[in-house]
């Protein structure tokens, strides 16, 4: 019925001698929101930048053609080495003035953020305008990583929303790497597991029993250490 | 006199402003101190600039070219630290200068020499400054969204190394003008200090740009003007000046 928008099929990625990515498949349809679940280092980040050829890999990855993907990161921890205002951010990517007004629209911003400081936004403000930076280029996909984490209470729930209101309005294609459960329960059609390999996949309520939970996050000590790493 | 006073001031101005405004770039990459070990590895080539009396960039330049491939290869091929190539560069550079560095020329390649620059020299000086100047100016959107996140500019289409190996070698280019009005031991410093008070005053990019830009030819030219009054150095006191400028910039930015 709906048709096919990501082909993955035996997916490897190696990153300097290692492996972090093993035999991966799976598939997206049109208008899916596809959670990624996994523990720390369990490769998730890599597979959002693989999909997006941000690394080399080996395998198959087909998306449908002429798609068009935008792309949210986990964190910008450089952004402010620079004084930036909001336009200027959307100037670096070349975003019109004139698709300025529809997107802050769309993410439930006013047009006086536009000459705020970057460094004086606020978490949840911040990552909403990441999204609508990503959303500048008029995707049918959305790569989303991460998006609650770092982000106080209240941007939490706008940010939420928003991603709700996306997958409902714009018929969007959302792929989104996270830890929190309760989004996933919430928000996303089909899940899939990974550590390294494919663990699990389907429907979160079927595929995330409690017995798979455990055993895709037990023995993983260093995801309780609240680790800062990348 | 009055003749080569003007001269040194023009050098100095462009050479100054092209600095401050690359040096704006480098600043946000996290690279500012990079044309630290690149200067000093300069001195070699000025040594032998001075020993045969040629231009001092001009024997500066392969050198520091030198410097930028080392850097440009190892950020592509490894994720090696700036940090250690720096170390080692850095005292390389020096190492091998003072081996056969004229010690009574050695001010002029430490801390630099514009009071005695020729008409030729501010000629070049002028012109590359402003392709330094033009050229920074295309690829800065692009490179400043390089600088915020690799990641998002590729995710643009975004030609990363190209990019990376323009800005190098513009780097380069700056590094080589600027041993001669401030020495391989300062050169940093003109990069460096203008982006930095600029940082502070600054709310917004293009502010930024305007004041790393600006501050840069002030300090310049001030230094300059001091030294000819005063008859020390001019490299020293164009820092000294960018230095003053920068502790004005911590107390506004407190009181901001």
């Amino acid at each position: 019925m709906q048709n096919t928008i990501l082909k993955v099929k035996n997916l490897n990625v190696e990153l300097e001698g290692e492996k972090i990515l093993e035999g991966i498949s799976f598939e997206v349809k049109e208008g899916e929101v596809l959670a990624i679940l996994g523990p720390n280092g369990a490769g998730k980040t890599v597979l959002l930048k693989t999909l997006l050829s941000l690394f080399p890999y080996q395998g198959e990855i087909e998306w449908k053609e002429g798609v068009e993907i935008g792309y949210v990161p986990q964190r910008l921890p450089f952004i402010k080495d620079m004084p930036l205002s909001v336009r200027e951010f959307f100037d670096l990517g070349k975003i019109p003035v004139s698709e300025t007004q529809r997107i802050l629209k769309s993410i439930g911003l006013d047009e006086r953020i536009l000459q705020k400081k970057i460094g004086d936004l606020s978490s949840g403000q911040f990552q909403r305008i990441l999204i609508g930076w990503a959303l500048s280029s008029n995707p049918q996909v959305l790569l989303f990583d991460e998006p609650l984490t770092g982000i106080d209470i209240e941007g939490q729930e706008t940010v939420y929303s928003l991603l709700e209101k996306l997958k409902r309005d714009k018929n969007l294609t959302i792929l989104f790497v996270t830890h929190e459960l309760s989004i996933v329960y919430s928000l996303a059609d089909r899940i899939i597991c990974l550590n390294k390999r494919l663990l699990c996949s389907g429907v979160p309520r079927e595929a995330l029993t409690p017995e798979r939970i455990a055993d895709l996050y037990s023995g993983q000590v260093k995801f309780y250490q609240h680790r800062h790493t990348e | 006199m009055t003749g080569q006073f003007i001269f040194s001031l023009v050098s100095g101005i462009f050479i100054g402003g092209a600095a401050g405004y690359l040096g704006s770039l480098m600043l946000s990459k996290r690279m500012a101190l990079a044309a630290g070990p690149l200067g000093h590895l300069a001195l070699p080539g000025v040594a032998l600039a001075l020993i045969y009396g040629f231009d001092i960039s001009l024997g500066a330049f392969p050198f520091v070219i030198l410097g930028v491939v080392l850097i440009w290869l190892l950020e592509r091929k490894t994720k090696l630290p700036m940090e250690a190539l720096t170390a080692v560069v850095f005292a390389t550079g020096v190492a091998i200068a003072f081996f056969f560095l004229p010690i009574d020329q050695a001010e002029a390649a430490l801390v630099g020499d514009i009071a005695k620059i020729q008409l030729h020299e501010v000629i070049y000086s002028v012109i590359l400054s402003l392709i330094i100047f033009v050229t920074c100016q295309k690829i800065y959107s692009p490179m400043a969204l390089i600088n915020v996140s690799e990641d998002l500019a590729r995710s643009k289409r975004i030609n990363v190394s190209k990019y990376n190996l323009v800005y190098l070698l513009l780097v380069a280019l700056i590094v080589s003008l600027g041993v001669k009005v401030v020495g391989g031991l300062l050169t940093a410093a003109i990069v460096a200090i203008p982006a930095a008070s600029a940082r502070n005053f600054s709310r917004n990019l293009a502010q930024y740009k305007a004041l790393s830009l600006s501050i840069g030819m002030i300090s310049a030219a001030v230094g300059i003007a001091l030294s000819w009054v005063t008859l020390l150095p001019a490299g020293p006191l164009i820092i000294v000046v960018s230095a003053l400028i920068f502790l004005i910039s911590v107390i506004f930015f407190k009181r901001k």
